[in-house]
């Protein structure tokens, strides 16, 4: 049973964590601007490795001696300005311009595009073998025995949580996240209304891209930096906001708990001995999830947008 | 001698181009004709590479193969296994809108090339397929690359000749009909769920030919060299810059794009080793910023599309 718990049910909540500060921008952007980014995960891989550009400068002060994982969180606010930065300047370069098209999918294009662009930037100032944060091995936290709880599981699950809950204060209680809801509404009655649609757009790229910023800076945490690593999110993460129901913050998180938690829990040993899905091919799961509701309820759980 | 090694970079050149040709001309049939956002090209490029070089290749340790059978068998087996793994995934994701498409089809290229990397049996996993037979090349040195592109071009020819017939004919003006307004064409009487599919597994059976084309030619396929850069982005960004729902323009995007990766992979070159391997991917960001560049100021690409003249009688 504890075996179960710190093997499946522990990194099963971090994965998912993860998942849900991405999936919460791909699905505003979804449903404020009308189109599936696929730049997302590179944004991710972007303020993963603004956080090791943090890493690196602290090692040069005197804060080099804290931990790896607070040096980390102090660079999650610049890691989240900085991706925040960059999306909307990428707004402006590439997506404003087909800001009233008739067909939306030419920014879809266009955002294959810059996620390409994004990447091969990565690859010229950090070339393209694997980086860790920081060498050695983290030893879990002698107070939580037995259960297997390590210092940056923490981290991780608590600021996710906070982030959150900062969202939802922001979608209910500002103007400018009524205006939000406003505007994935009805656009059109948000711009009669005298709502600054351009001033929306700029906030849902300041949230969406700091949110998967820090989504970066955690997976990278956890696992390692590589230039493909957005890429590789990007499946798990629309999956999680198709799964949510596009355009619903809240459902995008609860998508992307439940599509981590599926990843990590496919290999545990329902059936017989071995893993019921290999480990190599943990992917495929988000992905047949995926198809499952794209055909039986594309509105997702929450009542989503139907594409 | 100087000009003779240009002659065979040239050949060498042409050859590549007219490769990525096929694959542009696929996705025109998808894009450009139809408005299917197919990004999954790397997953059909794929099955289409494997296949044929499994078929062909002679005995290896690392997978099942030894058939030897003669390329022009498995550059068929490749069109044909590369259709029928897209009429499954048309019959299930035709149906939805066009950015659902692009996620199901990259999911479905991701899982595929997840496979062949991860299941050693069916293409050799990490070691891939490798001494894949090529077309003429017994012959002595420059013929055999000469013949091998005329082959190719002789492919892309007969290609050109028949989508060109397609666009012109009842079939083409229908899913030009579906691409522009589907509510129209189905209240004119159109099957558009059959004539999707269609589009669909025909444009992927194209992109199984490209993956076929490739491997006979590198004489190797291995998981890398199904990286969705190098054999999606690429063909779509050449269908875009020469035009999309122009077939002469998927044609002359294929060389042109093609000559611009060249070209800046012989700059980098010169450099030193450990500049060139990072300065070659700004060649990555060029092509992507030329792909906004196009979308934003030449929306229609180079040669924009036109609507066929229809005889009258």
């Amino acid at each position: 049973m504890i075996d179960f718990v710190n093997q499946y049910l522990i990194p099963a909540l971090v994965l998912g964590s993860i998942y849900a500060l991405g999936a919460i921008g791909v699905s505003m952007i979804y449903a404020i601007l009308r189109f599936a980014h696929f730049a997302h995960g590179d944004l991710m891989a972007t303020g993963a490795y603004i956080g090791l550009l943090v890493v690196w400068v602290l090692d040069a002060t005197p804060l080099a001696e804290l931990s790896v994982n607070v040096r980390l969180l102090i660079g999650l606010p610049l890691a989240f300005a900085g991706t925040a930065a960059v999306a909307i300047l990428i707004d402006r370069l590439f997506y404003k311009p087909f800001r009233r098209a008739k067909s939306m999918i030419v920014v879809v294009i266009a955002s294959f595009g810059v996620a390409l662009m994004l990447r091969s930037l990565v690859q010229l100032f950090f070339g393209v073998d694997v980086i860790n944060y920081a060498d050695g091995i983290q030893f879990p936290l002698k107070m939580f025995q037995p259960l297997r709880i390590l210092e940056r599981h923490i981290y991780i699950v608590v600021v996710a949580i906070a982030l959150m809950l900062v969202l939802h204060y922001f979608l209910t209680r500002t103007r400018t996240g009524k205006a939000m809801r406003a505007m994935s509404d009805d656009a059109d009655l948000a711009r009669v209304s005298g709502i600054n649609t351009e001033r929306v757009v700029i906030w849902t790229w300041i949230l969406g891209g700091g949110l998967v910023a820090v989504a970066g800076v955690f997976l990278g945490m956890d696992t390692r930096l590589v230039p493909t690593m957005g890429w590789d999110m990007l499946l798990a993460v629309f999956a999680a906001a198709i799964l949510g129901g596009l355009g619903q913050p809240y459902g995008a998180i609860a998508g992307g708990l439940i599509i981590g938690a599926m990843e990590e829990l496919s290999t545990y040993p329902w059936i017989g001995d071995g893993p019921l899905v290999p480990p190599d091919y943990k992917t495929a799961v988000a992905f047949a999830v995926m198809v499952l509701m794209l055909i039986f309820r594309p509105q997702g759980l929450f009542r989503g947008r139907v594409l | 001698m100087e000009i003779y090694g240009l002659f065979l970079f040239a050949v060498g050149f042409l050859t590549m181009a007219m490769i990525y040709a096929v694959a542009s001309l696929g996705v025109n049939i998808n894009w450009g004709f139809t408005g299917l956002f197919n990004v999954g090209v790397a997953g059909f490029f794929a099955v289409g590479a494997y296949s044929s070089a499994v078929l062909t290749a002679p005995e290896s340790v690392h997978h099942i193969g030894g058939f030897g059978l003669p390329v022009p068998v498995g550059i068929l087996a490749a069109m044909v296994l590369a259709a029928l793994v897209a009429w499954p995934v048309g019959k299930i994701c035709l149906r939805l809108r066009s950015d659902y498409l692009a996620i199901a089809t990259i999911g479905i290229a991701e899982i595929l090339r997840l496979t062949f990397r991860n299941y050693q049996p069916l293409g050799g996993g990490p070691f891939g397929v490798n001494n894949i037979p090529r077309p003429f090349e017994s012959l002595p040195t420059p013929w055999d690359q000469i013949a091998f592109l005329l082959l190719v071009v002789a492919i892309v020819g007969v290609i050109l000749f028949l989508v060109q017939r397609a666009w012109t004919a009842p079939w083409g003006r229908v899913l030009r009909a579906i691409r522009e307004n589907e509510d129209a064409a189905e209240a004119a009487g159109k099957d558009v769920e059959k004539f999707r599919l269609q589009a669909f597994i025909l444009g992927s059976a194209l992109m199984g030919l490209f993956g076929a084309l490739m491997a006979h030619y590198v004489k190797i396929i291995s998981p890398e060299g199904t990286e969705p850069l190098l054999v999606t982005f690429l063909p779509w960004v050449m269908l875009i810059v020469g035009g999309a729902g122009n077939n002469r323009g998927a044609v002359v995007g294929a060389i042109l794009v093609w000559g611009l990766w060249t070209m800046t992979e012989l700059l980098t070159g010169r450099l030193p080793d450990d500049w060139a391997l990072r300065v070659g991917y700004l060649r990555i960001f060029l092509i992507g910023l030329l792909l906004q560049v196009v979308l934003q100021k030449f929306p229609g690409g180079l040669l924009p599309e036109r609507p066929p003249t229809v005889p009258r009688d």
